[in-house]
C-alpha cells in the first residue's frame, strides 16, 4: 500500500488575494512597517498596492527618500527622559542608531527597499492632492511610479483589497 | 515527524511537507520535489538558486530570504518570481529541501 506523498499546498489555485497599504508618514520608523508588510505579501503572491499620501510622500520623493529621520521627541518607547529628547543632535543620533540596527539585520535603506518591492511587482501610487500640495512633478518622484491617483481612482483600484493605513 | 515517500525515497517532512533533514536531499529528489509542485524542468538558473540556498543554509543555519538570494546570491528577485512562480520564497525552499525562510525580508 502506498500513501500519497505529503506535498505542501502552496495555494496557487486559491482565489487571488489583494492588499493595499496607505503610507502617510515621513519618519524613518514609520516608513518601514508598510514596506516590510508589503514585502511579506508579495512573497506570498498577493497583489500589493501602496498609496503614498501626505508626509508619506517623503518616502518616494527622490530628494528625501534616502534621508528620512527618526525623532525621539514625543516617543516614550525610546525610554529616553522626555526633557532630553528635544536637545540639538538627538534626532541625528537616534536616526544613526536606528539605521545601524536595521543594517545589522540586513534590512535595506528605503530607496533600495522600494526597488526590491518593485522587482516583486509591487504597485506604487502617489496621492494627487499631496502631489499638488507639495508642488511635485513625476520627475521628483521615484522611477517606475505606477501613477498619480485621486482618492476615487485609488478606491477603484483597491476594490476587494484588505487595506492598512499607516 | 511524518515520513513520506517521494520518487521512491523515504524522507522526513514537517506537517506541511517541507523536508526536515538536510542530508536526505539530493539532486534527483529536487527534480521530484519540483515536479510535485508544478515545476516540470529545473533549468540552470533553478540550480544556481538551489545551490546558493543549500550552501547558505549550511553556513547561516537558516534559509535565505528573497532579498538575500538577490543581494548575496546575485539572482535578481524578478527572476525568482519566474523560476518559482507566485510564492518564490516558499517554493525555492521546498525544492531545495530546506525550511521556509524565517526572516521577514
Amino acid at each position: 500500500m502506498t500513501d500519497a506523498p505529503i506535498v505542501p499546498d502552496f495555494g496557487d489555485d486559491d482565489e487571488d488575494r489583494k492588499i493595499s497599504f496607505v503610507c502617510s508618514k515621513g519618519s524613518l520608523d514609520m516608513a518601514y512597517p508598510g514596506l516590510i508588510m508589503a514585502s511579506g505579501a508579495l512573497e506570498l503572491g498577493i497583489e500589493t498596492h501602496i498609496f503614498f499620501t501626505f508626509w508619506g510622500m517623503d518616502m518616494i520623493n527622490k530628494k528625501t527618500m534616502g534621508s528620512l529621520k527618526f525623532s525621539p521627541v514625543g516617543n516614550p518607547a525610546t525610554h529616553m527622559p522626555a526633557a532630553l529628547a528635544p536637545f540639538p543632535g538627538m534626532t541625528t543620533m537616534a536616526t544613526h542608531q536606528m539605521k545601524k540596527q536595521l543594517d545589522d539585520l540586513d534590512i535595506p535603506d528605503i530607496p533600495t527597499f522600494l526597488e526590491h518591492l518593485q522587482d516583486m511587482g509591487c504597485h506604487l501610487w502617489a496621492c494627487k492632492m499631496s502631489v499638488d500640495m507639495f508642488d511635485l512633478t513625476e520627475d521628483d518622484m521615484i522611477d517606475g511610479l505606477d501613477g498619480v491617483l485621486n482618492v476615487g481612482e485609488f478606491m477603484e483600484i483597491i476594490e476587494g483589497a484588505q487595506t492598512m493605513f499607516i | 515527524m511524518p515520513v513520506t515517500t517521494i520518487g521512491g525515497k523515504e524522507v522526513h517532512v514537517d506537517d506541511e511537507g517541507f523536508l526536515t533533514e538536510y542530508d536526505e536531499w539530493d539532486e534527483e529528489l529536487a527534480k521530484e520535489l519540483a515536479a510535485s509542485i508544478g515545476i516540470s524542468e529545473l533549468t540552470d538558473d533553478h540550480w544556481k538558486t538551489i545551490t546558493f540556498l543549500r550552501s547558505d543554509f549550511k553556513e547561516q543555519g537558516e534559509t535565505a530570504t528573497l532579498r538575500r538570494v538577490s543581494a548575496v546570491g546575485g539572482i535578481p528577485t524578478k527572476s525568482l518570481f519566474q523560476l518559482f512562480p507566485k510564492k518564490p520564497a516558499r517554493k525555492m525552499s521546498y525544492v531545495s529541501g530546506l525550511p521556509k525562510p524565517a526572516g521577514c525580508i
